[in-house]
């Protein structure tokens, strides 16, 4: 008890020490001028983003843009072309704020290196940047928009009409996306080094961005091929195989017979030479002779 | 050199001649086998008797664990789950896995501790017979042919091979009845589309999307769009309001006649010859059945409009006629010609002009496609 107290007394003399230097004043002044800056920030009603014109929101993306992806999609979104007359970057017109939604969102831009695919990675903007983004690529000519949650969110469906949207959702996955994205939509290999990407933890709105805009090598789905409702039955199949206990067993990633053959031959082979190795390495021999015998 | 009395002659022998040494017949002598060393429980009554309740107690284990399985199989509700597992197939083969297990492991103890353990030598010998033995077994056959007659009897030898021969015929008729041949199938046309040569495609019938049936306009399609579809046959329903196909010829139309309608720019298209007016505005249509073994194929790369099968990697080119540009598949992706009706809805102008899917012996390969 009386360690506490010191040390509460020792730490008070000291505050009590500093408040007599002359900045101190400037200190206390300033802090309370961040708290209740903070405090007015956090309480306040009024949102930036909700007062912010379009065009303001236009003229920040384009700001934004030219810093950060005009190097290869031009000043204005036109795109440029390399010498071999392949795409730098694509033109951006008519892509949408839905494929921007995408692309940045997911990280997949801005692009560390060109290359046959463009890998996922921590996102380098915020999601008010992205916004911003979108508005100016938007703005160049119509294309799809970034989908609103109620365009696939099934929370709106009593349980009866979920479990039959989930049904159909399975049947339009199984025709339309395991060629690429596997039965079980973990993703598999495409031609020349690239691949269709994992899709068991990807958002749903991602999901449907990508269903709409076609990103990289994927075919478009757009809503005269899938109806808006079958893309959010696509959606919910997909949560629904999130939350299904693996019933038979390890799943070894879903990949079918390609890691369930490399375990087998190295687990299982691994473990049975093991298993004979050990066996052979340890002697069962005694030094000891049987009765009445000599060496 | 005193341990090897056979290599100290033989040197001697040499020497006496003015001669070099002659090779030892044997350079190494024989260490022979060495001596045996006992094993715990050879020596050790307490120990053999341990061993023995050891390997008993593992078998036992064993059938108890064969027990276990059966429990669990009736027992364990298959849609309970343990860290996320099925817990009746975790339980099952626990059970079996510990069952196989245990007995192997059983046995391994049973012979490193208790079988017999003594070494054996065994000589190699050659494989040939003796040449007594040759002669006798050669002489016996030409005795047997010899008193069956059948050299002498020419009658009876011929009409033998004439009866073993005529019992092919029962085998022929009995086996070529298990089913249609491709041709009768083809001329009798049992149901819809039947035959290698034919599907259900034919003038009119709408493309429709898979799945769920809906017919396609073309403006409902943007570029870069790819649609998985059937005819509308497999869809429709007859004047009963029963469907038109059922069973097995639902399955043979809905496998022959799947589609995959892709729109691209048509700039971007080079139609074959005389396929010029087989798409509308861009939308072309192949079938979806790989040319190889017969694969359904949707997996396109939008970009270089190649249409890649997941079995063998065959690619087909949708901008130049599905033309195989690599893998095994040897022709091109059939086309189906594309036309609008009057309701604005994408339909076939005829069924496909050449047989869809893998190659068969009486497939005219050469035959031309177009006209």
């Amino acid at each position: 008890m009386r360690l506490v107290n010191g040390s509460v007394n020792r730490w008070a003399g000291r505050l009590s020490r500093h408040r007599r230097r002359p900045v101190a004043g400037a200190v206390l002044m300033l802090f309370g001028l961040v708290l209740t800056g903070s405090l007015y920030a956090a309480f306040s009603p009024a949102q930036a983003g909700s007062t912010q014109s379009n065009e303001e929101l236009v003229e920040e993306g384009r700001q934004l843009f030219l810093v950060g992806c005009s190097t290869c999609h031009g000043m204005n979104g036109e795109g440029v072309d390399t010498v071999n007359g392949n795409h730098l970057g694509p033109p951006l017109a008519g892509v949408g704020a839905a494929a921007v939604d995408f692309q940045v969102g997911t990280g997949r831009m801005p692009m560390v290196q060109p290359g046959q695919q463009n890998p996922v990675k921590p996102e380098s903007y915020s999601q008010e940047e992205i916004d911003a983004l979108a508005a100016f690529v938007a703005s160049l000519a119509p294309g799809p928009a970034v989908p609103e949650e109620a365009d696939y969110s099934t929370a709106d469906l009593s349980e009866e009409e979920r479990v039959e949207a989930i049904a159909r959702g399975g049947l339009i996955f199984r025709t339309n996306c395991t060629a690429c994205h596997n039965f079980a939509g973990n993703g598999g290999a495409m031609p020349r080094g690239g691949h269709a990407p994992d899709l068991s933890e990807t958002e749903a709105r991602y999901i449907y961005e990508a269903m709409i805009t076609g990103p990289g090598n994927m075919d478009n789905f757009s809503d005269g091929n899938l109806s808006p409702e079958e893309k959010r039955d696509v959606i919910a199949y997909l949560y629904s195989l999130r939350e299904q206990p693996a019933y038979g067993g390890f799943t070894l990633g879903g990949l079918g017979p390609v890691s369930e053959g490399l375990f087998a031959w190295l687990v299982g082979i691994g473990t049975m030479v093991g298993f004979a190795v050990w066996i052979a390495a340890h002697t069962t021999r005694s030094s000891k002779q049987k009765d009445g015998q000599t060496a | 050199m005193s341990d090897h009395p056979e290599l100290d002659g033989h040197g001697d022998h040499g020497d006496d001649h003015g001669l070099p040494a002659l090779p030892p017949d044997e350079p190494i002598a024989n260490p022979g086998l060495p001596a045996h060393t006992w094993r715990p429980t050879d020596v050790d009554q307490a120990a053999e008797k341990r061993a023995e309740r050891q390997v008993s107690a593992l078998f036992g284990l064993s059938a108890v664990c064969a027990v276990l399985f059966v429990v669990a199989y009736f027992n364990v509700d298959e849609n309970q789950t343990v860290i996320g597992l099925g817990a009746q197939t975790v339980a099952l083969g626990t059970a079996l896995g510990g069952a196989l297990l245990l007995i192997g492991i059983g046995i391994i103890q049973l012979a490193r501790k208790l079988m017999a353990d003594h070494e054996i030598v065994e000589m190699r010998h050659p494989a040939r017979s003796s040449d007594e033995d040759r002669d006798a077994t050669v002489g016996q056959l030409f005795q047997g042919v010899e008193e069956s007659g059948l050299g002498r009897r020419p009658l009876v030898r011929n009409s033998l091979l004439g009866a073993v021969t005529v019992l092919l015929a029962p085998a022929v008729v009995v086996f070529r009845d298990l089913g249609p041949t491709p041709n009768q199938v083809a001329k009798e046309q049992p149901y819809l589309g039947a035959g290698l040569e034919h599907t259900v495609w034919a003038k009119g019938v709408r493309v429709v999307r898979d799945v769920v049936g809906t017919p396609i306009r073309p403006s409902d399609l943007e570029i870069g769009d790819l649609v998985n579809a059937e005819p509308e046959t497999i869809f429709a329903l007859d004047e009963d309001g029963e469907p038109l196909l059922e069973g097995v010829p639902l399955q043979v139309a809905k496998s022959k006649g799947a589609v995959v309608l892709t729109r691209m720019d048509p700039r971007d298209n080079t139609p074959g010859k005389g396929r010029e007016d087989w798409d509308v505005d861009g939308i072309l249509c192949y079938s979806k059945i790989c040319t190889h073994v017969g694969c359904p194929i949707s997996l396109n790369e939008r970009k270089t409009q190649h249409l890649l099968c997941p079995c063998h990697q065959s690619t087909f080119d949708l901008a130049d006629s599905a033309k195989v540009i690599f893998g095994p598949a040897a022709r091109a992706l059939p086309q189906l010609p594309l036309m609008v009706d009057e309701e604005g809805y994408l339909v076939a102008q005829s069924d496909f002009r050449e047989p869809v899917g893998p190659s068969y012996w009486e497939r005219d390969s050469q035959a031309s496609t177009t006209e």
